[in-house]
């Protein structure tokens, strides 16, 4: 700790940071652009000078740049010194000569860091009357709109997206007045993580293209602290809601989860919640097709269908509340969690390693503090985007260590990274094909499944004598990695369940094992799972209930019901299993959003409401459940999963969370996440309108002139309105973030205890399980010889198509691309297959497009299914591929990997 | 080197694959480009040199040449093009047979190349950035060529031309049109 002063008022601060970032943790207020609180500083636009004074003797001080100046113990400053302010009146001034006076139709207006700046240092009239110097702006794709006009060059969105995030196709370009941040031309922003430029520029030159395509200020936004449902990661996200349509999605801070950034997935991937696509109505087959239910018959119908025994199908993209109210309904050995068999055998055992002692699951803000990375056979950027961009920067942890060596402080960006160079902490990627990381690792090692699990056990029995010996093909690298493992302060090993391979999860398992052995502590495996609950969900079912056992049950005629909770069974299931399952039931109740191949089977549909449309909790890749506020209501005719479960209709979902705490083992931790009463001011509900929300008499008046009453929530502490106690000191229940004079999204300082410090009350969630078990080694399996013509199956995925509920949204589905098979050049010339060519699999029909790579090894396929447009549980470990001559409907296009092969050139 | 060429000029992007292709580098242009790597201890630092080389030979910098140097030096296009833009002198538009470095800076502006500029102006109908339309020049502003005693002063392609008046202007781009016009 050190002392400074600040305008004659003396604060205990942090030395090792600069004076900006302490002065914000303090709670003062001081304009900045170009520092970011999780980029460091560059001192590039000259926006936070103060004035620094040598000694209490010194009454002139000199103008320092607080984020360039370390806060160093002793250091006299003032921000209110008039020269001081002087300069940062003028800094903003010339910084925005040419800024345009567009606020009214800009869409960062109302939560425009420039606009908070222009306040707080005083330069509120404009002297400037010159020719502006103007740009043309560029198509950057779906996601994100370009109006370089607004450009302030304080190099932001080059630091994120080149310098964070790893991106290639945006760069600073031309010189002086007219710097430009833009593409080589125009063309889809390739990087993953493009939609945080959108909230890193602090100005309107990047914005979200679809919530300006439904445009509505931050103020007239309805929000509600919300979660992601993209994947397992479990990012923290604020969904706005107006005129009964959700529209758009921002980063909510969470310490350890996603700090300030989300993936394009969970940002762009929400809008089927507004679809007409989604269902509407409760119903039931008759004849042919489906017909409403009249309200009367609604309240009987549970009751009568519950009558007797039934099997309860849950599912991993469902709640914890909605999947525990179904195995309340169905009786525990009646509950099956859904999950393809394979994925369930897999998962079992990620749950197995997340209780063993020997091992720890790292947040996402712990995988930044690794120091050494083995990810096995797991395409983390299209499974798990958010810990592709944390894995980005584990590698820098080495850069650090070079500057201590060095003295020079680690947010002196600039700085650190001239130093570094490429130098990067090891980061060896075993996997199937080219990934998205390959720029940023140290080794690649790319082969089949089966091979890389091999890898794995050599990589262990290396560390350890204890682990099992296993072949390698790549001796030296094995050797490398395992001593980068060893010598390394905090070594972090990667696999999960998306390879569809056990043994690439055992192998990680030995791998930490023999790190713990010799280390005492507890070695960071971090196992990913794809979907948002799927551990919530495996915890809730009987791990010997598989999901094939309940289709034969079914098939057999053994149970002649079944409820089925928003999940499509041919996607988990080979179709002919399903089929047959769902022929013999006799009355099969389907509840989900939208009509999928399992509710064309039911005999009842019931509409279920979308993540944002309900409070739930879901459990995440490392086992720590969060809870999600419902932001708006469906005005159809939806309900949450459990609530058309319950007999009780008007049951609360935090009755029912206190319930699942109680019953459900694992579970009993998750009555923390719920909000005590005594937490509010005089038991005031919380608005989840922003006191500034406007229209409300008139909004609806197109409809009806009468302002309708405001829905009452009886489910939550939150309220639909804008009455109440704002959550302006508890950052828990707080949507969107705001703070006096802060109106954009770097008011989160005012919320979190210091500079990227946890929210003040603030809450990241509760990990549920305890660690008791002491674990094993395993060893490799024999390797299985492939049919002789036929390659090894390799699963691919997409971040933008793999997970089910986003590929439904219309802005995702225009970055999605189609089934694909990927294979090596020489397989293709042996398969007479050329690029873009439609391609038969195992002759059954599936159909998919040869994408074929140079980094890939040959005699292995990678494959991936589109958006359900091939059945995985149809491929087995191998497949065979013929030239298929029906006319390829199907194509690339969206697909972006660096390691195309072009035959032609 | 010839394998790693053939995999890194592939298009980054499916996406971007209907939009420009890169060219094939010239077997010139390549032998200096390795040439300058051997120099560099990093191929990015490589890429303002491969800009010079091939707008050497191709006389500006098309989108085409861009993404085939970024594509052998296996660096991003949008760096490269931060590069090429940042340099007034690393032509990405095409330029006339001769460029006319044109001189408006301190000692040359006293001097009144002003009135230099309306000449030629008036003579060959361009501003700064404009190419003549019979495409034999393309008039660019440059900061000081150094040899301010004699402003004002002016390049056109390799040449200097000093002290230079109204009249002079028109000899000079005599000369150069009789010259162009031999050389066809
Ligand atoms: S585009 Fe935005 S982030 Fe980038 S330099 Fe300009 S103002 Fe800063
Ligand atoms: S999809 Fe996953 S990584 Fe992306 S924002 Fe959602 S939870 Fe985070
Ligand atoms: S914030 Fe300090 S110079 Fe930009
Ligand atoms: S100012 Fe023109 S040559 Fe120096």
């Amino acid at each position: 700790m050190a002392k400074i002063v600040v305008d004659g008022v003396e604060y205990e601060v942090n030395p090792d940071n600069n004076l900006l970032q302490e002065c914000l943790s303090q709670g003062l207020d001081l304009p900045y652009f170009c520092w970011h609180p999780c980029m460091g500083s560059v001192g590039a636009c000259r926006q936070c000078a103060v004035k620094q004074y040598r000694d209490e003797e010194d009454k002139d001080g000199i103008l320092v740049m607080a984020c360039m100046t370390a806060a160093s113990d002793g250091a006299i400053i003032s921000i209110e010194d008039s020269q001081a302010k002087d300069m940062r009146e003028r800094v903003i001034e010339s910084l925005m000569i040419s800024h345009p006076h567009d606020c009214p139709v800009c869409e960062e207006g109302g939560e425009c860091h420039l606009q908070d700046m222009t306040l707080m240092s005083g330069h509120n009239y404009r002297r400037y009357d010159k020719k502006k110097v103007t740009h043309r702006n560029q198509y950057l794709g779906p996601f994100i709109n370009h109006e370089m006009n607004r450009c302030i060059t304080c190099y932001r969105c080059v630091r994120f997206y080149d310098d964070y995030a790893g991106g290639t196709d945006l760069a600073a370009q031309a010189a002086h007045h007219h710097v430009y941040f833009g593409r080589h031309q125009d063309g889809v922003l390739e990087n993953e993580f493009s939609g945080n430029l959108v909230e890193v520029c602090p100005t309107g030159v990047f914005t979200d293209k679809v919530f300006s395509d439904h445009y509505t200020r931050k103020w007239d936004l309805q929000s509600a602290p919300s979660v992601c449902t993209g994947c397992a990661v479990g990012c923290n996200t604020t969904p706005g809601e107006r005129y009964r349509s959700l529209r758009r999605i921002v980063n909510r801070y969470n310490s350890e989860v996603n700090g300030y950034f989300l993936c394009d997935r969970g940002r762009f991937g929400f809008d089927y919640v507004n679809s007409d696509e989604r269902l509407q109505a409760a119903s039931k087959r008759v004849g042919g097709g489906l017909q409403a239910f009249d309200e009367a018959a609604l309240s009987g119908l549970l009751t009568e269908f519950a009558d007797g025994e039934m099997i309860g199908i849950g599912s991993p993209r469902a709640s914890n509340e909605s999947n525990f109210a179904l195995r309340c309904l169905v009786g525990e050995q009646n509950f099956y969690s859904g999950l393809a068999d394979d994925e369930q055998e897999a998962t079992q055992l990620v749950l197995e390693m997340a209780r063993d002692q020997a091992f720890h699951s790292p947040s996402i803000r712990e995988i930044e503090s690794c120091d050494a990375v083995v990810v096995l056979g797991e395409d983390v950027t299209n499974t798990a985007p958010r810990v592709a961009l944390a894995l980005r920067q584990a590698v820098r942890n080495r850069s650090l260590d070079l500057a201590a060596d060095c003295n020079i402080p680690a947010w002196q960006d600039a700085a650190v990274r001239e130093l570094a160079q490429n130098e990067r902490s090891p980061l060896a990627l075993l996997s199937s094909y080219a990934s998205r990381l390959d720029d940023v690792a140290s080794d690649c090692v790319i082969d089949s499944p089966a091979a890389l699990a091999q890898q794995g056990f050599a990589i262990a029995s290396e560390l350890s004598n204890q682990a099992a010996a296993a072949e390698s093909d790549h001796g030296d690298t094995v050797k490398r990695i395992a001593q980068q493992l060893k010598a390394a302060k905090r070594p972090l090993i990667i696999a999960g369940t998306s390879a569809g391979s056990i043994a690439l999860i055992q192998a990680a398992a030995n791998i930490a094992r023999a790190l713990h052995e010799s280390r005492g502590a507890a070695i960071d495996l971090c196992l990913l799972v794809p979907e948002v609950n799927t551990l919530g969900v495996s915890l809730l079912a009987n791990p010997d209930n598989r999901l094939g056992s309940a289709l034969s049950r079914l098939a057999a005629g053994e149970v002649k019901k079944a409820v089925v909770l928003e999940n499509d069974l041919y996607r988990r299931a080979p179709r002919a299993a399903v089929d047959s399952a769902l022929a013999k039931a006799e009355q099969l109740l389907v509840i989900d959003q939208f009509e999928t191949a399992t509710t064309d089977q039911a005999d009842i549909v019931l509409p279920s409401t979308a993540f944002s449309e309900h409070e739930a909790t879901y459990v995440n890749y490392e086992g720590r459940a969060q809870l999600s506020f419902q932001v708006h209501r469906n005005y159809r005719g939806a309900r949450p999963g459990w609530r058309w479960l319950m007999e009780d209709a008007d049951g609360n979902v935090e009755d029912l969370i206190n319930r699942c705490a109680e019953e459900a083992t694992a579970f009993a931790k998750l009555d923390d996440l719920l909000p005590a009463a005594g937490d509010f001011v005089a038991s005031m509900k919380i608005p989840r309108q922003s006191h500034r929300y406007s229209g409300r008499t008139a909004m609806r008046s197109n409809v009806n002139v009468h302002e309708p009453k405001q829905p009452i929530d009886d489910q939550s502490v939150l309220a639909f309105s804008m009455e109440g106690i704002p959550a302006s000191k508890d950052a828990r229940l707080m949507g969107a973030a705001w703070s006096p004079g802060w109106n954009s999204n770097q008011s989160i300082s005012k919320f979190q205890d210091e500079v990227n410090g946890e929210l003040k009350q603030g809450d990241t969630g509760t990990l549920l399980l305890e660690r008791s078990g002491s674990g094993q080694w395993y060893s490799a399996p024999a390797q299985a010889a492939t049919p002789a013509g036929e390659l090894q199956v390799a699963p691919a995925y997409q971040i933008f198509g793999s997970d089910e509920l986003s590929a439904r949204s219309p802005t995702i589905r225009q970055r999605m691309t189609d089934a694909y098979v990927s294979i090596a050049p020489k397989d293709a010339e042996r398969l007479g297959l050329k690029q873009g060519d439609a391609v038969s699999l195992n002759g059954n029909g599936s159909l998919a497009t040869a994408c074929i790579r140079t980094r890939i090894k040959p005699g292995t396929a990678a494959v991936y299914c589109g958006d359900g447009q091939i059945n995985p549980h149809e491929i087995g470990d191998s497949v065979a591929l013929t030239k298929s001559d029906v006319a390829g409907e199907r194509s690339l296009s969206g697909l972006i990997v660096s390691d195309l092969y072009e035959e032609d050139y | 080197m010839s394998e790693m060429s053939n995999e890194s000029t592939m298009v980054n992007n499916v996406i971007a694959s209907s939009a420009t292709r890169a060219r094939r580098l010239n077997a010139e242009e390549i032998a200096e480009i390795e040439h300058e790597m051997e120099l560099y201890p990093d191929k990015r630092a490589v890429g303002l040199e491969a800009l010079k080389i091939v707008q050497k030979h191709q006389g500006w910098v098309s989108d085409e040449s861009l993404l085939a140097i970024a594509s052998y030096l296996d660096i991003p296009v949008a760096d490269l093009e931060g590069v090429a833009t940042f340099f007034n002198l690393v032509y990405r538009r095409p330029v006339g047979r001769k460029v006319i470095l044109f001189c408006n800076s301190v000692s040359c502006w006293i001097m009144g190349c002003d009135s230099i500029k309306e000449q030629i102006e008036h003579r060959l109908g361009i501003d700064f950035g404009e190419t003549s339309e019979d495409g034999d020049f393309t008039l660019v502003p440059v900061p000081c060529l150094g040899d301010c005693d004699r402003a004002p002063v002016m390049m056109v392609g390799d040449d200097l031309h000093r002290n230079l008046t109204p009249e002079k202007i028109d000899q000079i781009f005599e000369q150069y049109r009789k010259q162009l016009t031999a050389d066809g």
